[in-house]
């Protein structure tokens, strides 16, 4: 048996890859394997070319590959464009032999589509071959069907074609591709995509308030929110543009909710005045910035790491805010979690930087342990605790002579004091001033913040060995690949390590930076053209890496782009 | 009296129709019988939007053009909270023109007052949303060429349920149309002709004086398609008061439609109220296989 194995599934949008994906995913799940699914699909609602990549693995937390052992085509183009990605010993499952790109060591079986099913169940004819080829209960499968169509009128004929594919397939591949289960028993796990656990972290960590405008590859985000709202008590609100929808984030903010603003960097784009906003009115806001290729509209459906500059300088004039980037679907929901509480403690925008891949993709993770996470933000209580706390006399929102420059925080309408709120310099009642000491007063209280930030920085997690030759560097959503590198060197016998940022700013480099000095070679890996964290970092902490890898071409970091990186720079030895 | 000026000196010019606004805001605060606690202030940029600072109450003072969205999410959250909106025209139809259709359009229950002086004062004379045509301006030395913005016919058009035009030579009546928009369960706007000193020598306060004429006791403002007629007369005569009012009954606010989708009778408010976590511990139990 196989310890880990990639299958792509390729075809039109419209076909039902998801759907297909999500149903073995749901089966693999329930008989114990550990995977990672990563989809790539073209800006369009019906046609062009879509994939769903399946990687069964033994490892719970991995990233996405190039590679494939396994494709599937539900059309021509798949056969062309996938099939150079299998490995040696791979298998394409052909949907017209003669257009498929052969490979030395790959097998192709043209699959008799159109005697398995209509085109409408053509997606169930591939669930039924990959049921078959991986070894997996064709009754769990059934069920599978079963529960899902019920709700949709009718699995007759998906699973009339289910059970066809499945049994043309068994003679020629049945078992052949099978991988050991990697967690035994049914534990019972958690598939979502890192957009699903962000919304659900977000609610947990007591996100009450969204406003947003539909961006791919945030709009999963609000979409939850949405269909959260009434049972949760949530109000989840479509502006008519991102400016509108990080304006209302903050009045909600001042009115007393906990606003989440999901978006992407075209939209983020729009909302940076609104970010600015948010650092003089010291008004709490989480915007989630799910990351794609740019400049411009780019590649709408694809992943990049290439909006830390934008979020970093986003706003004009100087204010202190925090960026977080979470690493895995898991870290999705305790990172916005943690962006609410540090939005509403820190008084001020709070970054979540995800991107593409991340919010896409799905595992089979422990559920969460929602009542162990920590105490929601409940703007209320921030309003009683400060009241208690007020000195006598007038109550002043921006009362400068606090020592970390988080002022008392009221809300209007549950006290007689009235809370004024100022975009223009302010004295600390809140209103407007233009007298110069008052400025550099307001600005020394603001910016202490930053240090309040900086003290409560998330350290990175270090991987590997003590005593490392070469330390691998990653943020956010590269994580999965840079345990994947990780492991690969240390097949090869290599001393390595692996630095993994949560946080991007501000930073604390304290507890790490002396690790990277004392590295022999130290090697920053991003999702961007420009190497932007290596810039922020040596910038932040006067440390210049020895190289930077990138990846711009629309798809994850993978392990394999980045020891092929290692390897044909500098030597892998 | 409940509600009182602060003692900071505005930053008007002397003779700006600003200040008889604000007489007129502070009368209709006084005569709704609202308690200062219970209301808040949210402007924009300009002359007109620096108005809270200079009366005695909640505010909100964000950025030019977006008060709008800001107000509609200070209302979601505090539905209690009475809101209302202050900046010039330019906050509101110009730079929030976007917004100004899309808050209409959700019929939030917000008080909104435009002080329409027809230019653009704080940034010295160049030709505003609502500049006559052929008028010459600093920016507009061949005269203003674009049509002018009809705030009430848009508003109107957009499914705004109050639409009302005040004279800020007209204190009294200014005030009792603010009244009603902060008693109208709705998106209520009140278009203030508001002449500016300064910058403006043709939308005067003796040509406002001259043309605004109160709308007859007998006129009827539920009936829409006049109230199209009204609001679009903009010549010798501009009609001033309560041009349109849709009964409130046939036209819930936002903030009522959710609570009535929830099956509530009035909306929650969303401070002190954590989305409940025993809800989405079921809602993810959905997603474990």
């Amino acid at each position: 048996m196989r310890d880990s194995l990639t299958i792509v599934i390729g075809g039109e949008a419209g076909q039902g890859l998801a759907t297909a994906g999500e149903l073995a995913s749901r089966l693999l799940t329930r008989t114990g394997y550990n995977f990672i699914t990563y989809q790539g699909y073209h800006s369009r609602i019906r046609g062009g070319h879509n994939t769903y990549a399946l990687k069964i693995c033994q490892s719970p937390l991995t990233g996405p590959e190039d590679q494939a052992d396994m494709v599937i085509s539900l059309d021509e183009n798949t056969d062309a464009i996938d099939a150079p990605r299998l490995r040696p010993g791979g298998l394409l499952l052909a949907f017209n032999e003669k257009a498929a790109v052969k490979a030395n060591g790959v097998s192709v079986l043209e699959v008799p589509f159109g005697e398995l099913g209509s085109a409408r169940e053509i997606n169930m004819i591939a669930l039924g071959l990959m049921v078959s080829a991986l070894g997996l209960p064709l009754a769990g499968a059934t069920d599978e069907v079963n529960q899902l169509f019920e709700k949709k009128g009718g699995s007759e004929k998906p699973l009339a074609a289910l059970k066809a594919a499945y049994y043309w397939a068994e003679p020629k591949i049945g078992g052949k591709y099978q991988v050991s289960p990697a967690v035994p028993g049914h534990p019972g796990r958690l598939v979502i995509t890192g957009n699903d656990a962000l919304a659900l972290g977000a609610a947990a960590g007591g996100v009450n308030f969204c406003s947003f405008y539909p961006m791919s590859p945030a709009t999963t985000v609000a979409v939850n929110l949405t269909n959260w709202a009434a049972e949760a008590g949530l109000v989840v609100e479509q502006a008519e543009d991102e400016i509108a929808a990080v304006n209302m984030a903050l009045g909600a903010s001042y009115g007393g909710a906990v606003p989440l603003v999901p978006t992407s960097g075209g939209g983020f784009a729009l909302m940076t005045e609104g970010v600015s906003l948010s650092g003089m009115l010291e008004t709490p806001v989480v915007l989630v910035v799910a990351q794609r290729p740019g400049p411009a509209t780019g590649l709408p459906t694809r992943t990049e790491q290439a909006d830390l500059n934008l979020v970093l300088y986003a706003g004009h004039g100087e204010f202190p805010r925090a960026i977080l980037a979470p690493g895995s679907i898991g870290d999705c929901g305790l990172l916005a979690a943690k962006a609410a509480r540090l939005a509403e403690d820190s008084q001020g925008p709070v970054f979540v930087l995800t991107d593409q891949y991340l919010a896409d993709c799905t595992s089979p993770i422990k559920p969460f342990d929602l009542h162990g996470f920590e105490t929601p933000v409940n703007p209320l209580e921030t309003h009683r605790r400060h009241e208690a706390e007020l000195k006598p006399g007038a109550y002043n929102r921006y009362d400068h002579r606090v020592r970390d420059g988080r002022s008392p925080k009221l809300l209007p309408g549950f006290s007689d004091h009235l809370v004024k709120l100022d975009s223009d310099e302010h004295t600390p009642d809140g209103h407007i001033t233009e007298d110069l000491d008052w400025r550099v007063k307001m600005q020394d209280k603001r910016m202490k913040k930053l240090h309040w930030l900086r003290e409560r920085t998330i350290a990175p997690a270090y991987h590997g060995d003590e005593q490392a030759d070469l330390i691998l560097v990653g943020w956010g959503s590269s994580l999965g690949a840079g345990l994947d590198t990780l492991a690969e060197l240390k097949r090869e016998g290599r001393k390595a390590g692996f630095l993994h940022f949560n946080q991007l700013y501000p930073l604390d480099p304290s507890d790490w930076l002396p690790r990277l000095e004392k590295a022999g070679r130290v090697v920053f890996f991003e999702g961007n053209y420009d190497g932007q964290f290596a810039q922020l970092v040596r910038r932040e902490c006067c440390f210049q890496p020895h190289m930077v890898i990138t990846r711009y071409d629309g798809l994850p970091l993978t392990a394999s782009y980045i020891l092929e990186r290692l390897e044909a720079n500098h030597g892998v030895q | 009296m409940e509600f009182n000026k602060t003692p900071i000196e505005p930053a008007w010019c002397p003779g700006c129709g600003n200040f008889a606004v604000r007489e007129a805001v502070l009368k209709a605060l006084n005569d709704s019988g609202l308690k200062k606690r219970d209301v808040a202030w949210v402007s924009g940029i300009g002359q007109a939007a620096k108005a809270p600072h200079y009366i005695e109450t909640n505010f909100f003072n964000g950025l030019h053009g977006r008060s709008l969205p800001a107000a509609t999410g200070l209302k979601l959250a505090n539905p209690e909270l009475n809101v209302v909106v202050e900046s010039g025209e330019g906050c509101h139809y110009g730079e929030g023109g976007n917004h100004f259709i899309a808050a209409i359009r959700r019929n939030i229950n917000l008080t909104v007052l435009v002080h329409d002086n027809q230019i653009y004062g704080l940034t010295k004379g160049q030709a505003s949303p609502t500049t006559d045509l052929g008028q010459s301006t600093k920016s507009t030395p061949l005269g203003v060429l674009n049509e002018p913005f009809h705030p009430l016919s848009i508003a109107i058009s957009a499914g705004c349920g109050f639409a009302a035009r005040g004279f800020s030579g007209e204190i009294a009546h200014l005030a009792a149309l603010i009244v009603e928009a902060i008693r109208y369960p709705g998106f209520a706007l009140v278009d203030i002709l508001s002449p500016c000193i300064s910058f403006n020598k043709k939308a005067t306060f003796a040509s406002y004086k001259e043309r605004a004429k109160k709308l007859p006791e007998s006129y009827d403002p539920s009936n829409r398609e006049a109230a199209m007629v009204q609001a679009a007369k903009w010549d010798d005569e501009i009609p001033i008061g309560l041009i349109y009012r849709r009964d409130p009954e046939d036209h819930p606010s936002l903030e009522m439609k959710i609570a009535h989708a929830r099956g509530l009778d009035k909306p929650e408010v969303l401070a002190g109220h954590p989305p409940a976590r025993d809800r989405l511990e079921a809602i993810m139990k959905q997603f474990v296989y």
